[in-house]
């Protein structure tokens, strides 16, 4: 079983970056900002965690970032200084697609 | 997922912009968030379990949008067209409900037409006030009804569509990007609260950051002056409100709105000489076409503006039509065309068009999911596909007119006869016959000062197609029914045609 579900919202451990799982794949997968493992509702940040300076691209509010096969989506609703990954491997933006408003 | 995750994102990224703006008043992203928070309190200390609206566009709108989002229970807008029996019906549909309304109304409903009453600007005022925060404790479970949308129906009673955040989610984040609109973005909103562009135009301009003007009341000249007035660059009009934004310009060479960079619309059939003429009327405007149900949480087409470019300019018949199509499936969204029996049809055949993807309902009160084992909807309208993928609408599956062996569209007819020079309007139904099984009819409104008899105009058919389209019978009218997006109401033509030819039998 997947800990993560669509519709949850998670925080860095080690900058303000927070996210809202949009989609996660069938396997488990360990998912991380900043290097350290995303923490939950009521989880707390180990001691002793800093920002991984090898994941600080930073994120960026309103972005959609996801892994290479497309299964995972998660949206940043509060940006910070740590890059998201799973698994260790880095999560990268989704391809916006420039439409014009039709509302 | 919620929709207030949105509002959330909008207050953080812009806090100090101008989010909503009627008249004199305004909120910005971070007041409008704050009130959302206030309002939603107010909603959970009460026994009710839906919030409905019956109302114009007002700040009242995006407020208890989101406070219903906030607290948990289904945002309803209602048709304030309605009359109070109307209103209370559906009222007693979603009880125990918050309403909030005007005074004319608090005063002549029904005493329990709903379980608590507020008045627009008490609630305004409840939620603006100073006062302590709420928490952002909004669930994430992205199966939580958001809003129920009554149907305005072309036929029978209205039902009650059941849109979950997944679905308004979903549909933000294929069509459109957080954050896109630049600080200078003004959107003019003419489109009621009862209406699906109405609800998703307050959702999408938070999500995109636009400053929203509203318009309560529409009319062409208090349009023109608004836009110009707030430099609106971009606004969304149903088919009828562009026709009479042209024809209040009727003799001028030029809108004279060099700051409106996009027009887009939608929610009904556009007359191709309303659209030509605006494209005129408008030479710095780009037009973007949207197609959608309130079942798919909007727009699921769109004819982007340099479909309407490539059109304008092409001497290929079949690239200059697309003028009249309704364009391409969104990103996310497949289309497909079947026929009678289920099989999925060909390019240039005529069907039902059916829709598939996550911004996609299809559920209703009662009656739920309506869609097939593959997650597919059957969207009640006719239409065919052409090789690229451009969507033509020919009317509701059920105004197809079945002649002898022959399947016609009413809409194909509609746009010849709106063509003639003494046309105004056409609505062509099909009518019993006793040799074909149906018969084609047509309804015209003639252009004020012209002349055109009935021969003349089942002559102008005979030209421009096949005579099996004719019309047998050509009746003419001052004006024809239409639902309040400028929907043809071809069933009501019909009911009223068959009560005049009995008549005459």
């Amino acid at each position: 079983m997947n800990q993560y579900k669509p519709g949850m919202r998670l925080r860095s451990a080690v900058c303000t970056t927070e996210v809202v799982v949009i989609a996660v794949p069938a396997l488990n997968v360990v998912l991380s900002c900043g290097g350290a493992p995303l923490l939950g509702e009521g989880e707390t940040a180990s001691s002793g965690v800093a920002l991984d300076t090898a994941a600080a691209q930073g994120t960026l509010l309103g972005k959609r970032y996801t892994n290479e096969s497309g299964e995972l989506e998660l949206l940043c609703v509060k940006p910070g200084a740590g890059s998201l990954a799973a698994d260790g491997i880095a999560l990268v933006v989704k391809g916006a697609k420039p439409l014009p408003s039709s509302d | 997922m919620n929709v207030m995750m949105l509002l959330e994102m909008a207050a953080q990224g812009f806090p100090e912009r101008v989010a909503f703006v009627n008249g004199k008043e305004s909120l910005t992203y971070q007041q409008l968030f704050d009130a959302a928070g206030r309002a939603a309190i107010h909603l959970r200390n009460s026994d009710c379990e839906h919030v409905a609206m019956l109302d114009v566009s007002s700040l009242a709108l995006p407020i208890a949008l989101f406070a219903s989002a906030w607290a948990g229970k289904p945002f309803v807008p209602i048709n304030y067209r309605l009359t109070d029996t109307e209103v209370d019906a559906l009222l007693q549909r979603i009880q125990p409900a918050m309403l909030v309304t005007d005074d004319t109304r608090i005063a002549s409903l029904p005493d329990m037409a709903a379980a608590a009453l507020l008045e627009r600007d008490a609630f305004v005022g409840l939620s603006i006030k100073e006062g302590a925060a709420a928490e952002n404790d909004w669930t994430m479970d992205p199966d939580e009804i958001a809003v129920l949308l009554f149907t305005s129906g072309t036929t029978g009673a209205p039902k009650a569509a059941v849109l979950r955040h997944r679905h308004l989610v979903s549909y933000m984040f294929s069509a459109a990007e957080f954050g896109a609109a630049a600080a200078d973005d003004v959107a003019l909103v003419t489109v009621p609260p009862y209406h699906i562009a109405g609800v998703i135009s307050v959702i999408s301009s938070v999500y995109a950051g636009r400053r929203v003007v509203q318009l309560p009341n529409f009319n062409a000249r208090a349009w023109l002056e608004l836009a110009r007035r707030e430099k609106v660059t971009t606004a969304f009009l149903v088919p009828t409100m562009l026709a009479q934004i042209v024809r209040e310009l009727e003799g001028q060479s030029s809108a004279d709105l060099p700051h409106l960079s996009a027009l887009s619309y939608g929610g009904g059939k556009m007359p191709g000489p309303v659209i030509e003429r605006a494209m005129q009327l408008f030479p710095h405007t780009e037009f973007t076409q949207a197609y959608g149900l309130t079942e798919t949480s909007s727009t699921i087409c769109v004819l982007l503006p340099e479909d309407h470019r490539a059109a304008i300019e092409s001497d290929k018949s079949a690239v200059r039509r697309r003028l009249t199509s309704v364009g391409r499936a969104l990103p996310g969204v497949e289309l497909q065309i079947r026929d009678n029996e289920g099989k999925v049809l060909a390019p240039g055949e005529r069907g039902e068009i059916y829709v598939r993807g996550e911004q996609v309902s299809g559920e209703y009160v009662g009656r739920g999911s309506t869609l097939d084992a593959q997650g597919w909807f059957p969207t009640r309208d006719a239409g065919e596909m052409d090789e690229e993928g451009f969507l033509f609408l020919e009317g509701r599956a059920d105004d197809v007119i079945v002649r002898g062996a022959e399947n016609m569209s009413p809409g194909e007819i509609e746009d010849v006869l709106v063509r003639h020079p003494s046309v105004a309007e056409a609505g062509v139904v099909g009518v019993p016959d006793e040799h074909w099984g149906e018969a084609v009819a047509a309804v015209v409104v003639l252009k004020p000062g012209t002349d055109a008899t009935a021969e003349e105009l089942q002559n102008w058919v005979k030209r421009h197609l096949r005579s099996s389209r004719v019309p047998q019978l050509v009746r003419f009218a001052t004006a024809l029914p239409y639902n309040e997006t400028g929907k043809l109401l071809r069933r009501t033509i019909r009911l009223d045609l068959a009560d005049k030819i009995s008549v005459e039998v």
